[in-house]
């Protein structure tokens, strides 16, 4: 047997060994995310079909405005549908992750205030769901790519590395919004707007490059760089070009500052999200 | 072996009430910080003595546990009583972790298990099957340590024909049946315990009880929390006494319970419902929500004699038949002296929507002088609507009658309604 190990409780004292805390708690962790993925489609008559159905329409739909109708440019002389494609997964999976982890807590409630367990591993579950979801979303990729006779080359190998990426833009907004939910519930209000906002910010329906030569060719070279660098600050920006660049090939230029910048940002609200998180989570259960 | 394995030393805690508690709003530190260049500038004004006429109260709190302290040696069974808001449910809450202290120290040495609750994270989406094995990690089993004891769960909680069904379709005595299965195959070095006999039938309590005993026999160290002091009398070799946050008695646990029931007064008027605790949440389409004595003073205590009445308010969302109310009497101690319902009655009630008062009477009942308390619980054709394990304490006292019938040489908890006379 082994030695029995003293905790010691202590106001204020941030448990030291949060991290081993954390992977001591994985088995719960992955039957919350298993949980969660389960129930999410329970009682529809579609069922995980809502998972293709989504963005499926929002494609077809941004496609026909944008592609068709306002007749913008594509990037990387690919189809239209696929520039739309390769952005619309990850942002559907952020944009899911943002919402379902800032519920998360506040949902689990009853657990929150009936068993110890580090808080994060809840935010942490539903961003497995949203992944699920993308991973079947993944097929309508495919589909498209079948359908327009568009072959992928060696780069989309790097692709795991831009989901991961994908996952902790999604992850520090999110423990930064769980938290601030659980006090004020008015971040319940305020996130479909962030999300519906997001869509339009974020280069979803139209391609970055667009955006970049048209800023340059209004408001002159120079100034036009600077906003569009401002405008790269956005974690989702970074992704998005990767999964582009990553999906569609071609001979197009990456845009490594704004990437950069991107992935500087990402880092950041990670970091900020991780410790708000820990700050606070220790007065979830007085709080909710 | 008596070593210590739990050492708790000056623990306090502080709730702030109101502005900085419960429910504040974004829009409250918005305007603190748009308002705050304002009051302070009123504040170097008006200089610091007049701080309240700003209305700018210091924020109100209050100490849910002062300075407690106490050793808990291996092996020991501890039975922590006390009336409701003592601070019982914090200090097992500081224990389990699940909230932080203010003050003090707490060292634990060992593996712990918490059941605040039975059945906490059952989700009525998933299959028995499936929330035995999600209770269990929730509770700290790993999958391996399930899966060995699936079917000693499985056979304990008498669920084998529908392990595939979602729980949401189970009644309410198989859902509890289920979570307290789970929860009793646990096997820590320390087990905190809140409150959970006071669900299911009473053959399934009798059962939870066995258990409780055996797992106290196997030498583990169980802190339990209990209103059931025939439990606390039955399963610990210690009670602890909680009074306002702080220790007030500890001992043995004869002892202790003595105290506790010479600490019990009878409020007066109406007692709130809504704050009484429940084992299960009800989905508030059908609620107690207060009661009332039925007395000429308006207190909880009858005299010996007349027959105890009281009326209890209920409010339904929507108007509903076939209303079934149970009441359970028990004597203080916690033993159950008789049960009614209102469907053995043949009288289910009929609610309008709203509130509605109804009136309960004991008619012919003579209990003997003392103190009791009724639970009260209400059933629809839908199922469990509402269930106050321990809802109102009242006491009969003694009267003209009871002098004259010598009621203190009585045994029992009532007087027979009983006839003897020669027949031949």
């Amino acid at each position: 047997m082994k030695a029995a190990q003293t905790l010691i409780l202590e106001p204020g004292r941030t448990a030291k060994n949060y991290w081993r805390d954390l992977f001591h708690y994985r088995e719960l962790f992955l039957i919350l995310a298993w949980r969660d993925v389960i129930v999410r489609y329970k009682q529809t008559s579609a069922g995980a079909a809502w998972a293709l159905i989504q963005p499926m329409m929002s494609i077809l739909i941004m496609t026909l405005i944008f592609g068709g109708l306002a007749g913008l440019p594509s990037e990387h002389n690919a189809p239209y549908a696929i520039m739309v494609c390769a952005a619309t997964l990850p942002w559907q999976f952020f944009a899911n992750a943002l919402s379902l982890s800032s519920q998360s807590v506040v949902s689990n409630a009853s657990l929150i205030s009936k068993i110890y367990f580090p808080r994060m591993i809840v935010p942490a579950s539903s961003i497995v769901v949203s992944l699920v979801d993308f991973m079947v979303a993944c097929s309508i990729l495919a589909g498209l790519m079948v359908w327009y006779h568009f072959w992928p080359t060696w780069r989309l190998l790097v692709l795991p590395a831009l989901v991961i990426l994908a996952i902790a833009a999604a992850l520090g907004p999110g423990l930064i919004l769980t938290a601030l939910t659980v006090r004020y519930r008015d971040f319940r209000m305020i996130i479909p707007f962030i999300v519906q906002f997001g869509l339009y910010v974020c280069p979803v329906a139209y391609s970055s490059t667009y955006l970049h030569d048209k800023l340059a060719a209004k408001l002159g070279t120079d100034l036009g760089e600077k906003l569009f660098l401002l405008y790269s600050l956005n974690p989702m920006v970074g992704v998005i070009d990767g999964f582009r660049w990553a999906i569609l090939g071609g001979s197009g230029t990456f845009y490594w500052p704004g990437f950069v910048l991107s992935v500087c940002l990402t880092l950041v609200l990670l970091v900020t999200g991780i410790l708000y998180f820990r700050k606070t989570e220790r007065a979830f259960a007085d709080v909710i | 072996m008596s070593d210590t394995v739990i050492h708790v030393e000056n623990l306090s805690k502080q709730y702030v009430l109101g502005k900085n508690g419960h429910s504040d709003g974004l829009k409250h530190v918005i305007h603190d910080c748009v308002t705050a260049p304002l009051r302070w500038l009123k504040k170097t004004a008006a200089g610091t003595e007049n701080l309240k006429i700003n209305g700018h109260k210091a924020p109100e709190s209050f100490w849910a546990l002062k300075d407690v302290s106490f050793d808990i040696k291996r092996g020991e069974v501890v039975g922590i009583i006390g009336r409701n808001g003592a601070g019982k449910s914090t200090l097992l809450k500081i224990l389990s972790r699940i909230t932080e202290q203010t003050r003090g120290r707490v060292e634990i040495t060992g593996r712990v298990a918490s059941l605040l609750e039975v059945g906490t994270g059952f989700h009525p989406e998933l299959s028995g099957r499936e929330n035995i094995f999600l209770n269990g990690a929730i509770l700290g089993m790993g999958r391996q340590e399930i899966r060995q004891k699936f079917d000693e769960i499985v056979a304990f909680a008498e669920v084998e024909k529908f392990l595939d069904t979602p729980v949401k379709r189970y009644s309410s005595g198989m859902y509890v049946r289920l979570a307290f299965a789970v929860a009793a195959h646990l096997e820590p070095e320390i087990l905190i315990v809140d409150e959970v006999l006071a669900v299911g039938d009473a053959q399934f309590q009798n059962k939870c009880l066995g258990k409780m005993q055996e797992v106290s026999k196997g030498g583990r160290t169980v802190l339990f929390v209990s209103h059931n002091m025939e439990a606390v009398l039955k399963l610990c070799t210690r009670g602890i006494l909680l009074a306002r946050g702080s220790v007030f008695a500890t001992g043995e646990p004869g002892k202790v319970t003595a105290i506790y029931f010479e600490d019990q007064i009878s409020t007066a008027g109406e007692v709130d419902l809504r704050k009484k605790p429940r084992p299960l949440p009800g989905n508030g389409a059908v609620q107690l929500i207060s009661a009332s004595p039925v007395t000429d003073d308006k207190i909880w205590s009858y005299p010996f004699g007349q027959p105890p009445a009281l009326q209890v308010q209920v409010e339904a969302q929507q108007a509903i038949d076939k209303i079934e109310l149970g009441i359970g009497l028990f004597s203080a101690r916690g033993f159950e002296v008789a049960s009614w319902s209102s469907s053995y009655a043949r009288s289910l009630l009929s609610l309008k929507a709203g509130l509605n008062t109804v009136q309960i009477n004991f008619n012919d009942l003579k209990l003997l002088p003392g103190r009791y308390y009724l639970g009260l619980g209400l059933r629809s054709e839908r199922g469990f609507e509402d269930y106050i394990p321990e809802a109102i304490w009242f006491e009969i006292v003694i009267s003209d009658e009871s002098a004259r019938a010598n009621a203190h040489t009585m045994l029992g908890t009532f007087v027979l309604n009983a006839e003897a006379k020669i027949v031949g």
